[in-house]
Formats: C-alpha cells, structure tokens, sequence
C-alpha cells in the first residue's frame, strides 16, 4: 500500500483538528449539561433531554440547516458573534467543528451523566463531615469517580466528531483543506471515476480512527466499573 | 451540656421526634433497626434538615429553625463514623486518613495510627482491607478530622463477632482518653449498657 499522499495527509490533519477542537469546545457544555440533568430536579428537565438527543434523532442535514439558520452572518446570533467576537462559521474549518460539536453533544451528555449518576453521594457526604466544602468535595471525590467515565465520552464524542458526514456538509460545505474532513473526503473521491484506491486508503483511515476510540472508550468505562465495585467495605 | 437535641424530621409518610439532653462521655441511641437513629445522626451532622427544632452541642448550637441557623455539614467539626464506612474507594488509606486533617493544631498522626492500630495499612486501597481494618480506619478518619464531637453509626455492624471486642476497647479508649462528646447508635443492649454513661431510647 502507498504511504498517504499531502493532499491525503491534509484530509487527516484537518479530521484530527476538526474532530479535537469540537470536542474541546463542548466538554464543558456537555458537562453542565450532564450535571444538570443528573443531579438536579426542575420543571422542564424533560425538554431539556429532548432537545440535548435531538442530533441524535433528527437527520443530520436537518440539524445542519438548523445550524445555518442560526449561525450564518444574516441571521441576528450569527451576525452577533461575528461583531463581538469575530467568530464566523461558514465555509469555515470552525464551522465544520461547531457542527460535529452539536452532533457529539448528545452521546457525550449520555455518558458523562451516567458516570455522574454512578458516583455514590453517600461518598460526597462523607466528605463534607470531614470539612470539605461543595467545590473542594467536586474536586477530590465526585470528580475522580466519574473522571472515567468523562474520558469515555470525550473519546466517543472524539470518534463521532470525526465522523460527521450530514451536518457539516450542510453547513460548513464540503471544502478541500477548510472543512473537508475524512468522510467528505471519501464522499467527494466516490464521485471521480478511477480514484478506488484512494477510497480504500481514507475509509481505512477513519475504520482505524473509529476503532481506536471505540476500544480506548470500552476500556475506560470497563475501568471505572472496577473502581467504582471495589469500594464495598 | 454535651448534646442539647430536640427536633423532628420527616422521613418518607413518618413525621420523627426527638428530644434529649446528655452530658459528657459516650451517650447511646438505643433502638430497633428502622426507628430513625441514623436520621437523627445525619441531622446533627447537617447532613439532613430537620423541619424543625434545635441541636447544641458542647454548647455550640448548629441548628435551630426559629433562629434560623443551620451550619453547614463541613463546618460543624464532627467526625462522623458511617455505619457503612463511606472510605473513599479511589485512594489509598494514608489519603483517606489525611482527606480531614487540619494542617496544623490537629490530633498527632502517629499517636493516632499507634492507638487504632492502623500504620501498616497506609499504603492500601479500602477494598482490600478486612471489616475490622476497614472499621479502624473509618474511625481514624474521623479521628483525625479533629473534630469536636463524634457520631459513631453501629461501629459494629462490618466486623465479624471475633474482632467486635477489639472495637468495644478501641471506642472506650477514645471515650477515655480523648474526652470527646461521642454519640453511639446501637441495637444491642450488652453493647449500650457496657459503653454508654447515657442512654436514649429511640
């Protein structure tokens, strides 16, 4: 097999960068999220986990123009964000990472809330008897109980985002070296007769990637599954 | 006064009172499974709020509704001994030990491991250790938290019948030598009646 063309190279740095600042920039959304629909109790909740699944459910092209209805330069939040923090999204890198970003989101609310339901309050209890605060019991006890089980999903979301095909085509376009990631990558080669090999190479690329995190994710939840049994007196 | 308790709880259906004062030494809540002693415990832990009432301990009063003070659980300086241990599972003995301990101006460390017999358990992880080494070590953490009184939850309950007497010594040489206000929940009478300058009936 040949080595990877630039171009090829390109596609993947691009999929790697693409995939990484998406799921960097929505841990922490993803986090809140998950914190609050595991811990606290409100009106509402119920449509709060709706729409947190809703990439999950709904087409993917259809998230996609969602996100082109909000974000591009005409519609007001679009506009908004370009003037006051000159972020733009379309035909943009950004914005294929802002639409895998969306896509991750409800896989990785999943399983960071199940890691943070699995976490023993009676343990955070504990800690608050011997003088720790709610931010330092944050900290030293739930934090690492569920810090699996976070990792877990930052690998799925990881692999999700690298994935996306629908939204960001949509939205961000199919743009070599801008938005151009793995699976468009692929996309775009189908439609050149005689390009076969290339097809192979890159859908081999992302069988590999998806593997990889799929089997770096199993393991993480696997582990803190051990840690969390062997804490019985 | 060591404990200046009167309140009630509500419980699921169950509305619970609870009124009693005790002096110095070991007081025992004494009762049937299921009457409420751990509530009470987690109430004057902080780890509960009654609906209403008053609790004073060592004349520090932590709690009373018509006052509207209610001290929070991490500054109420009890060392609380769980009934079900609560040892955080994810670090070693020495980290449990050390989560409560004040930096300086606290309880000595080797006095302490000498005392519970527990300095050659530092370097384990709470699952590996055996009931009555698990016990010992609950009971060092809230030791070492240097607190101002203790709350101990049938400090008996995880340690087979061979090792109960080792821990009857242990909680006599801690009512003894350190002087703490301690309040012991328990269902077994030769339990209560060996320990307790006081007992409550629940």
């Amino acid at each position: 097999m040949q080595p990877l063309s630039p171009a090829e190279w390109e596609v993947l740095v691009l999929s790697l960068k693409v995939g990484g600042v998406a799921i960097v920039a929505t841990l922490p959304v993803a986090f809140g999220l998950a914190w609050m629909l595991a811990r606290w109790r409100f009106p509402g909740k119920v449509l709060i986990d709706a729409v947190v699944h809703l990439p999950l459910v709904l087409p993917p092209v259809v998230t996609g123009w969602l996100l082109l209805l909000a974000f591009s330069p005409n519609a007001p939040f679009g506009a908004f964000l370009e003037r006051t923090l000159g972020l733009t999204f379309l035909f943009r890198w950004t914005g294929a990472a802002l639409a895998a970003g969306v896509m991750a989101l409800p896989l990785m609310v999943r399983a960071m809330r199940l890691s943070l339901e699995g976490v023993d309050r009676r343990l955070e209890s504990a800690a608050r008897t011997l003088g720790a605060g709610p931010w330092r019991t944050f900290i030293r006890v739930t934090l690492p109980l569920s810090a699996n089980g976070v990792l877990a999903a930052l690998v799925l979301g990881f692999a999700r985002s690298v994935g996306e095909f629908g939204a960001t085509i949509t939205f961000a376009s199919n743009i070599p070296g801008e938005t151009q990631t793995l699976p468009l990558a692929i996309y775009s080669a189908l439609q050149i007769p005689g390009s076969d090999s290339q097809v192979v190479r890159l859908a081999g690329l992302s069988v590999l990637l998806s593997v990889a995190a799929l089997v770096l994710s199993e393991w993480l939840i696997r582990r803190s599954g051990q840690q969390r049994g062997r804490h019985v007196i | 006064m060591s404990f200046d308790i009167a309140l009630s709880l509500r419980r699921g259906e169950r509305s619970l009172e609870y009124a009693f004062t005790a002096g110095s030494g070991l007081t025992a809540l004494f009762g049937p499974s299921g009457a409420g002693k751990t509530s009470l415990l987690d109430a004057i832990a902080g780890l509960l709020r009654p609906d209403k009432g008053r609790i004073t301990v060592g004349g520090t009063t932590l709690f009373d509704s018509a006052a509207h003070i209610d001290v929070k659980p991490q500054k109420r300086h009890c060392g609380y001994v769980f009934q079900d241990l609560r040892l955080f599972p994810h670090i070693s003995v020495r980290r449990n030990l050390a989560f409560g301990r004040k930096a300086y101006g606290g309880l000595d460390w080797d006095h302490t491991l000498d005392l519970l017999g527990i300095g050659g358990l530092l370097e384990r992880m709470p699952a590996t250790l055996s009931g009555g080494e698990a016990q010992r070590v609950a009971i060092g953490r809230a030791l070492l938290s240097t607190p101002d009184f203790l709350l101990m939850d049938e400090p008996l309950a995880s340690v087979d019948a061979a090792r109960r007497d080792e821990i009857l010594r242990l909680v006599e040489r801690i009512r003894d030598e350190m002087r703490l206000p301690i309040l012991y929940v328990s269902h077994d009478r030769a339990e209560v009646e060996r320990l307790a300058q006081t007992i409550v009936p629940v």
